[in-house]
């Protein structure tokens, strides 16, 4: 009795029934995980890096100290100097500037892109796991033709017809990756449905929409929040592909990816080209993985942490 | 765990450094590994057009006339003499009676005239049939008003002697012949076999190799051709030809002793092997030019002043110093020097030292400081590392010497091409390498109609002084011509010089006989190993 | 599980597939550029006769009637860039190549990615956790074409211990399957931990460890199957990924396999070899997820398949 009325209590559903007070009345969900979150010292770091990080791409053009584009040709792939920080790239470029402005570049393109995966992959996966039966059939089929049409076909077409618009190409990109987000959804959607909480939410007349989206959606929202912490590199990573093919950014714009991909070519010559942009990303990384891991520690209904 | 891990990679390490002591560059045998760059898309003369294709197919046949592969002079090959008509018009090549087919068969006249047939004819659909059309009938049998074969100015006159008959006196036929376009094929295999006539299995080749071995995307062998005329010359007794793409591969190929040659070099590495002493790093003028066309029929590009200025405004110089680092020359011409004994006076700055006469060129067609402000203009590449950099230092150029804005456009390659045949580009980059060692095939493709005038550009008065020159026999006098065309083109802007191409590439110490030359042909009858 | 079930899914595939060949087809057509398209611009009356050859005369409804005709028999066309060669050939000889790369990348991901899930899920936000995690991050941000030349840079040059491209002997194979397999061992690691994080909360691992077993044999007896369970999901596209993905690998380390053809063929417009690459990419996705599926029913016995 005692755990059911907490789940409910949790998940924000209202009933007649009496509710004992194990528990605060009328916590949502969410708040309860933020308290949670708190209390994570790695995941509050990290978000904060990533807050800070946010902001100066923010206002790169207005602290960088260099433009861009700006080309020194006298001075190429120089080492980290005072002038410099980083050093030049291949063109003179102040290598500093162009990472943080491939920072904008980058941090856009896996926010944008995986949001599109979240959103889309996540409701299609519960739905599709929820009904079941033929449906689930017809919807995962669906998903496994998509599978099969080759990714870069697509893109190469979409910005063919509608021109180099780099937030298409965001759109496209995440496309790309919500195929995996609703599988794994599913899968767990599969799992969840058959425990008791469900079963008690539909012997009470809950509508199907109300439990997809607030018994399952949240309760599948850990594997999907370690996913999303892996669709984000993954997006920044085939930007950078898609570069390397001529479909990304355009130049002289660079993104992280086109800079580590520029690094590689004069790894022997010149190593910070390659240094400074992989420390960048691997910081945001990092710093993704442990706030994800913080919040899906958080929002673990049963979470009580060793 | 970690100890545990550390002890593990180093012994896997050690079992690994008795194992990597394995094949690298075989012993002492005259094998050579040669870095070609991609995957031949065939090796039928005919229907490729790609360099690494005519790499490996120069080897495998022999046309009427080769080159000597110091000077490039013509040198006899199947044909052991010729005469020429005081016309210039009218060729006799006496065949060879020793010349054999790697099957044992004899090359003859026929052979000739079957595999040049069949170049125009239409059916084969031959991309470099245009190379055929120099022979009288050639043009109008390619494009099917001429059906009658026999009427094509080549004809077996017997068993061992061709008579050659062409539209106009062209001096540069000789070098033409080179061209694998122009190669014989043999009549029995390819009606045998069809498109697989190019397997190893099936191939029959006149020339000092045949194919051995054919694995997509890995190698391609050749061995001597045992019944090769000149069989005692080849002292090579197999050639590996290998399809990277990868310049960093490829450049870690040599270095590990997999390659003796390779294609290229990555661009980033050039400054460190110009620095390398021992003789390794090849690097010399090539028979090409790299240059951006103007599209005359979309604004501002179809005013003659607004070319020239954007022309006058980028520093050849430092482009060529401190982004390509091939030493390549600057653009200060357009037909590469030396180009058949070609000449041709520098008719732009390779600084800046003209500026000021850009800025009042903007003036006069109405733009620049208090007039009207040049909109903003599209540079189309293609996708490529060394394209881009340059791309990106000439938008610099024109924006810190000029005011003008530039939009980078990349396109990856097909989508490129199509861009540019159908005039959907402004400024678009064009890199063109010589059919032949002949001013004429850098000059000819700014005509009024022709294919590759991707400017859409028309002068009349150009036209005439071209075809003056196709009809002129005497040397001097051609150039007097070409140069004449230059000083047009030049001044007009249908295109904008940026450099002239060079080769640059790894070649180990222990190969011999590979010479360097303009047209960047190193045939392997010539090339042994020393150890 | 029964035969029924796996019939059903048989069947459904076969609309889809139809689907997928019709989508295919008619995309790749829409791309701008054609097979034939050159430097050197190609006359008139010599396109003609190119296309002609090839049937790209033909309204494009007779052409897919004409592709369909010979589908039925396994006969998938010549290639349009080869000029000798069939689609079959190509497949024939490159797609081994790819399977063996791709199945020694996966052992390797397999290994060392759930060697190091296991070890960090052991002991959670210690440093047992923290190192494996730190490495795994490495291997998701640095791609592909980072880790492969870095490698062949220190073991096939300056070391020169292992081969530097090439696919003969078997030396040639540990590097480009390590390179590849590096960056699914990334993930496969996160996506252990994460599923042995979820499962070490549960009722059934509660009552274990309270009846006083060790968190290793609490891993190895009981949370094995439920933990695997989001690594077995993602072996599916991880798998036809692999295969397919191992572009960059090839190119890299020189090695004729069927990935490199994936994207060339649509950079070179080769619409037959982009049809064969695409029904081949379908049909490994549908056999990998069958599997999946299959594999994640046995895990998790509470899964049922109606």
């Amino acid at each position: 009795m005692s755990s059911l009325s907490l789940t409910m209590g949790q998940t924000g559903v209202t009933s007649e029934v009496d509710i004992p007070a194990t528990h605060e009345a009328g916590q949502s969900l969410w708040k309860d995980a933020w308290l949670r979150l708190r209390k994570n010292r790695m995941a509050v770091i990290s978000l904060a890096v990533l807050a800070a990080e946010a902001l100066i791409c923010a206002l790169t053009p207005l602290i960088a100290p260099y433009g861009f584009e700006t080309q020194t040709l006298e001075n190429t792939l120089a080492a980290p100097s005072f002038a410099h920080w980083f050093g030049t790239d291949a063109l003179g470029r102040d290598l500093f500037t162009r990472v943080l402005y491939g920072g904008r570049i980058s941090l856009a393109v896996g926010i944008l892109a995986s949001l599109v995966s979240v959103v889309v992959g996540v409701v299609y996966g519960a739905t599709a796991g929820f009904m079941g039966r033929r449906m689930d059939s017809i919807m995962m089929r669906v998903v496994d033709v998509l599978y099969a049409v080759p990714f870069i076909f697509l893109v190469i077409i979409l910005m063919v017809f509608f021109g180099r618009n780099i937030f298409l190409l965001f759109v496209a990109l995440g496309f790309t990756q919500w195929l995996t987000m609703a599988r794994i959804v599913r899968g767990q959607v599969i799992t969840l449905k058959q425990k008791e909480f469900v079963e008690a939410a539909r012997s009470m007349g809950v509508r199907t929409s109300t439990i997809i989206m607030r018994h399952l959606v949240p309760n599948s929202l850990g594997p999907v929040i370690v996913y999303l912490t892996l669709t984000i590199p993954t997006v920044i990573l085939e930007e950078a592909f898609l570069s390397f093919l001529g479909l990304g950014v355009q130049a002289p714009m660079a993104s992280w990816g086109t800079l580590i991909k520029d690094g590689v070519d004069v790894m022997e010559i010149s190593p910070y080209q390659l240094v400074f942009p992989a420390i960048m990303l691997a910081t945001t990384l990092f710093c993704l993985n442990f706030l994800g891991d913080g919040l899906r520690d958080a929002l673990d209904p049963k979470g009580a942490k060793d | 765990m970690l100890k545990r891990l550390i002890l593990c990679s180093l012994s896997l390490g050690l079992i690994f450094s008795f194992a990597g002591c394995t094949q690298k560059s075989n012993s002492n045998r005259q094998a050579i590994h040669i870095g070609n760059g991609g995957e031949p898309k065939d090796l039928d003369p005919h229907i490729t057009t790609g360099v690494p294709e005519h790499h490996i197919i120069q080897n495998l046949f022999e046309p009427l006339v080769s080159k000597d592969p110091r000077t490039l002079e013509p040198v006899p090959a199947v044909a052991t003499k010729w005469e020429v008509s005081k016309d210039g018009k009218k060729y006799v090549f006496h065949l060879r009676k020793e010349a054999r087919w790697s099957n044992g068969d004899p090359v003859t006249a026929q052979d000739f005239v079957y595999s040049w047939t069949r170049l125009l004819k239409p059916e084969t659909a031959a991309e470099y049939a245009y190379q055929g059309h120099y022979i009288i009938g050639g043009k109008e049998f390619n494009s099917g008003k001429l059906k009658d074969a026999s009427k094509l100015g080549i004809k077996a006159i017997d068993e061992h002697t061709i008579e050659v008959n062409l539209v106009n006196p062209t001096p540069f036929f000789l070098s033409l012949l080179y061209h694998h376009s122009l190669y014989p094929v043999h009549k029995a295999t390819v009606e045998k076999y069809g498109a697989k006539w190019t397997r190893p299995e099936n191939m029959v080749s006149n020339g000092a190799f045949k194919l051995a071995k054919w694995e997509m995307n890995k190698v391609i062998t050749l061995v001597p051709n045992p019944h090769y005329w000149d069989r005692q010359s080849v002292k090579l007794e197999e050639a590996n030809f290998y399809p990277v793409d990868n310049l960093d591969t490829e450049e870690k190929m040599f270095r590990s002793n997999t390659l003796q040659v390779t294609n290229e070099v990555p661009l980033e590495k050039l400054p460190h092997w110009r620095g390398d002493k021992t003789g390794v790093f090849q690097n010399y003028a090539y028979l090409g030019s790299y240059f951006y066309w103007f599209n005359v029929k979309k604004a501002p590009m179809d005013n003659k002043n607004v070319r020239k200025a954007l022309s006058l405004a980028i520093d050849r110089e430092r482009l060529v110093t401190f982004v390509t680092k091939g030493n390549q020359m600057p653009g200060t011409m357009y037909v590469p020097p030396g180009t058949a004994g070609y000449n041709p006076i520098p008719r732009l700055p390779k600084d800046l030292s003209r500026l000021a006469e850009a800025k009042q060129l903007l003036k006069q067609a109405g733009y620049g400081e208090g007039l009207k402000k040049l909109p903003k203009i599209e540079l189309l590449y293609n996708t490529h590392e060394g394209h881009k950099k340059i791309a990106q230092a000439i938008q610099e150029m024109w924006k810190n010497n000029l005011g003008i804005e530039v939009e980078l456009v990349n396109q990856e390659w097909k989508v490129y091409l199509d861009s540019m045949h159908t005039g959907n580009f402004q400024v678009g980059r064009m890199g063109w390498i010589g059919d032949y060692n002949d001013p004429n095939t850098f000059l000819d493709m700014v005509m009024t109609g022709n294919g590759n005038n991707l400017a859409n550009y028309s002068n009349p008065k150009y036209d005439a002084i071209m075809e003056q020159a196709a009809k002129e026999r005497d040397a001097s006098k051609r150039f007097k011509y070409f140069s004449q065309a230059e000083d047009i083109i030049l001044d007009d802007t249908p295109l904008m010089p940026i450099y002239i191409y060079t080769r640059n590439y790894l070649k180990n110490s222990s190969v011999q006989g590979w010479f360097n030359n303009i047209e960047d042909i190193h045939p392997l009858k010539y090339v042994s190993l020393t150890f | 599980m029964g035969f029924h079930y796996i019939l059903r899914r048989l069947a459904v595939m076969v609309p889809v597939f139809f689907l997928v060949v019709a989508m295919v087809f008619f995309m790749i057509r829409f791309a701008p550029g054609g097979p034939f398209d050159s430097e050197r611009q190609v006359p008139p009356e010599i396109m003609k006769n190119l296309e002609a050859k090839y049937n790209l005369d033909q309204p494009l409804i007779v052409q897919f009637g004409m592709y369909l005709r010979d589908l039925a028999h396994f006969d998938l066309g010549p290639s349009f860039k080869y000029a000798n060669r069939t689609v079959n050939e190509i497949i024939a000889e490159s797609f081994p190549v790819s399977v063996e790369l791709g199945l020694l990348a996966l052992v390797w991901a397999l290994i060392i990615g759930i060697g190091a899930g296991m070890l960090a899920a052991l002991k959670p936000n210690s440093a047992l956790d923290y190192f494996p995690m730190s490495f795994s991050i490495l291997g998701i941000c640095l791609p592909t074409f980072v880790v492969g030349p870095l490698l062949v840079l220190c073991f096939g040059v300056w070391l020169d211990w292992l081969p530097v491209a090439g696919w003969n002997t078997w030396e040639d194979r540990i590097l480009p399957s390590l390179t590849l397999g590096f960056a699914y061992a990334a993930y496969i690691s996160r996506l252990t931990r994460g599923g042995f994080m979820e499962v070490r909360n549960q009722d059934f691992v509660r009552t274990a460890r309270a009846k006083g077993l060790t968190e290793g044999q609490i891993l190895l007896k009981h949370s094995l199957k439920g933990g695997l369970l989001p690594v077995v999901s993602y072996m599916g596209p991880a798998l036809a990924g692999i295969i397919s993905g191992a572009l960059v690998t090839e190119t890299i380390f020189n090695i004729p396999g069927l990935g490199k053809y994936f994207i060339q063929s649509a950079v070179n417009r080769d619409y037959t070899m982009v049809m064969g690459t695409a029904l081949l990419y379908f049909a490994l996705i549908f056999v990998a997820n069958f599997l999946v599926d299959i594999a994640y029913a046995l895990l998790d016995p509470r899964v049922k398949y109606e």
